[in-house]
């Protein structure tokens, strides 16, 4: 079995993360095109884990998959104080920590 | 015309060059110590007990310098009733410092020459202390004034007492230092802090010849003692002894107001007239004179500086005297007299052992006689609410008789009218300087016509001629506690022609500076004296043809030769100073100035404010948007992977 529809997969789920993340206004948008792009290298992850035959990947993706759980609690709990105080999901919006 | 630098004008003394060796001799000579502890005593209490000294301050001040005097006398006579060989008394006092094998020790040396001096400084000194009482009688800081007086007199002392060059430094600065701060007296006058500050600035200039001259013994001898050095001054290189000698010739330059920095000393006048009397004509200006002839031992080995010496003193007696030809101030007509007078003693020092028992002569005499024409000017400016243009005066001999009288003594003294004390010794410096060289004889002869002119114009114009002063100016006699002092000093003016009987002087000085060789003048002495004689009368007579028969108005005409102006502005030495050495100096440091504002705080501060503008734009990177944070992320992490790319490839 080839290894390369995931790898090209990956790089496309990746790719259609990182550009929603780039284009997107909207927090909770660009918050599940960080998931995408987590989830994009957790596929990459496992796929070179089976193409080597050991654990280590699967053992990487679980700890993406830790510290994607906990980021959305935190991410998410941030997005909604923001929204509360300022009546909008808009990120370029919260631009007040600038020079 | 030549001759003066090309001919060897000075040969070394056939007798050797006398070592000074002193010993402690014990009884009253224990007491030198005190000589010098009393006036500085006097000065401590009177400057550290503040107003409470205020009501018998000044009688503080004359009695320790009193007292001194008398001490003194005692220490003379003793030293007199003494064998010839023994007259040079050591006193040990503590060591002063040590460091590595070099020893200065605080060492006190009583010899022939000191104690001329000593009675010189406490006798004069403590006179024009006397005097000062009535003088300053008016004067909120009297105390003050005594205390930097009897400050003055201990470091007086104290230089001609101390057997090391080092501790001669020390009453040196100690001199300069009271000299400074009696100048400055009236420092509510912006003209006499200007010139205390001048005066002390000149000076340093000599002293910086005193410091390297010092340091360049040592290296030399390996000991700044008088002992040590003449014991081995003969079997040192030449080189190194001349060097020692032009520094200290610079050092004499200063402090004796010689030629090329006698700048100060007519600046100096801005003090009160005792203090012109005591320091800048009597003592102290003639300090380096005793330098001179205290260091016998190491000019008598350097004929080079003696010539340097011998030009100085020409120099400036020459300069000292057409300079007094042209003041209308009296204090300054006798500033330049004092200059001149300086000069040939500088001049007779430096004709070596033919001369340094004449220069002392000289230095005795003038120590009395200008103090009573200071004195005898103090006293008329006393009268004259404190004018001091002599065109103001005139007439001035009915209302002023003592200090006519005893002004007058000095006045003969000073021309060296024949039997003064003047005419002693100025006709031997003449003699001895013709002796060995014709041009210096012939200036110091034309210097002695000059004196007599301008001497003569000053008498003239003060007690002769018509009364010019103002009518609400009341001119009067001096108090008693005035006169004494001056009818003291012209009884000295006119006996000290005394000091010479049976070359009395001469084999008294003799153990300290050598005998002199047997005289060459190629006339007989006689009609050398006779020259002065005659060329004095020609100076006093054109002075009274030009000033005694004339009008004279009460405002300087300013349509006056070229001579007459260059003479007012002292020859131009400040102009020269301001224009070759100050100017130059203020562009030095301005342009150091520049380059540490613009070269060295430019280079620190661009750096600073490059950096701030650099930083300044990078700051707008930080935008806070979001999406450009992760495009630079994204961006950077392609550029790692591209790198990777590149690296593996």
């Amino acid at each position: 079995m080839s290894a390369t529809p995931f790898i090209i997969l990956s790089t496309l789920l990746f790719s259609i993360g990182a550009v929603g993340v780039l284009v997107r206004r909207n927090a909770i948008v660009v918050f599940m095109c960080v998931e995408l792009m987590l989830n994009a290298s957790n596929l990459a992850l496992i796929t070179f884990a089976r193409v080597n035959g050991n654990l280590d990947g699967q053992i990487a993706a679980f700890f993406v998959m830790v510290l994607a759980a906990a980021e959305v609690v935190v991410g998410l709990a941030i997005i909604m104080t923001i929204f509360r105080t300022r009546r909008s999901a808009s990120v370029d919006d919260a631009s007040l920590l600038k020079y | 015309m030549t001759p003066l630098l090309s001919a060897p004008l000075v040969r070394l003394a056939e007798e050797a060059v006398p070592v000074v060796h002193p010993t402690n001799a014990g009884g009253v000579f224990d007491l030198l110590w005190v000589v010098i502890a009393l006036p500085a005593l006097g000065a401590v209490v009177l400057l550290l007990g503040g107003r409470r000294t205020d009501r018998w301050g000044h009688l503080l001040g004359c009695a320790t310098v009193g007292v001194s005097f008398l001490l003194s006398m005692v220490l003379f006579f003793s030293l007199v009733l003494r064998d010839e060989a023994d007259r040079s008394i050591g006193q040990h006092l503590w060591t002063w410092f040590t460091a590595g094998n070099y020893t200065v020790q605080l060492d006190l040396l009583l010899d022939p020459l000191s104690a001329l001096f000593l009675l010189l400084i406490t006798g004069v000194g403590g006179l024009i202390h006397v005097y000062s009482v009535g003088y300053m009688a008016h004067d909120d800081r009297r105390r003050r004034f005594f205390g930097y007086l009897n400050l003055f007199v201990a470091a007086m002392l104290t230089l001609v007492l101390a057997s090391d060059y080092v501790g001669v430094f020390l009453g040196w600065e100690g001199v300069g230092l009271a000299s400074y701060l009696l100048i400055g007296f009236w420092q509510q006058k912006t003209s006499a802090a200007v010139a205390a500050k001048k005066a002390f600035v000149v000076n340093r200039v000599g002293d910086i010849g005193m410091a390297l001259g010092v340091g360049l013994m040592f290296a030399t001898f390996g000991t700044t003692s008088f002992a040590g050095i003449s014991a081995v001054s003969g079997e040192a290189s030449e080189a190194a002894v001349t060097g020692i000698g032009f520094l200290l010739l610079l050092a004499a330059c200063g402090k004796s107001a010689q030629f090329p920095l006698q700048s100060w000393l007519l600046d100096a006048m801005e003090g009160p007239t005792p203090v012109s009397a005591l320091i800048h004509a009597a003592t102290m200006v003639t300090a380096g004179v005793y330098l001179i002839t205290r260091s016998n031992f190491l000019f008598d080995y350097a004929p080079n500086a003696q010539t340097g010496v011998v030009v100085v003193g020409v120099i400036t007696l020459l300069m000292g005297a057409v300079i007094g030809c042209a003041k209308d101030d009296i204090k300054k007509a006798l500033a330049g007299s004092t200059m001149s007078q300086i000069g040939y003693m500088i001049l007779a020092a430096g004709l070596g052992p033919a001369g340094y028992a004449f220069a002392i002569l000289h230095l005795l005499a003038h120590g009395a006689f200008k103090a009573n024409l200071f004195l005898g000017a103090g006293s008329v400016m006393h009268g004259m609410d404190d004018d001091v243009n002599m065109r103001h005066y005139g007439a001035l001999q009915k209302a002023m008789p003592v200090t006519f009288l005893t002004f007058a003594m000095g006045y003969l003294a000073i021309i060296g009218f024949p039997g003064f004390s003047g005419f002693w010794s100025k006709d031997k410096i003449i003699e001895a300087a013709f002796a060995q060289n014709g041009l210096a004889g012939t200036c110091a002869l034309v210097g002695a016509a000059i004196t007599g002119f301008y001497m003569t114009r000053l008498m003239l114009l003060t007690f002769f001629t018509d009364k010019r002063w103002e009518k609400d100016v009341h001119p009067h006699e001096s108090p008693k506690v005035m006169t004494v002092p001056l009818i003291v000093l012209a009884a000295l003016s006119v006996l000290g022609g005394l000091l010479l009987l049976d070359d009395w002087i001469v084999d008294w000085l003799a153990p300290v500076v050598g005998e002199p060789g047997p005289e060459n003048l190629p006339v007989p002495a006689i009609f050398v004296s006779l020259l002065v004689v005659v060329v004095v009368a020609i100076g006093v007579a054109a002075a009274w043809f030009l000033v005694g028969k004339r009008e004279v108005p009460r405002e300087a005409p300013t349509t006056v030769s070229v001579f007459t102006r260059a003479a007012r502005a002292d020859l131009y030495g400040d102009a020269f100073n301001e224009e070759f050495l100050m100017r130059p100096g203020d562009r030095f440091v301005n342009g150091l100035v520049g380059f540490d504002e613009y070269g060295v705080d430019g280079a620190a501060e661009g750096t600073a404010a490059g950096f701030a503008g650099i930083a300044g734009s990078l700051r707008r990177l930080q935008n806070g948007y979001v999406r450009s944070y992760a495009l630079s992320l994204l961006g950077g992490a392609a550029l790692v992977v591209l790198a990777l790319l590149v690296v593996n490839i």
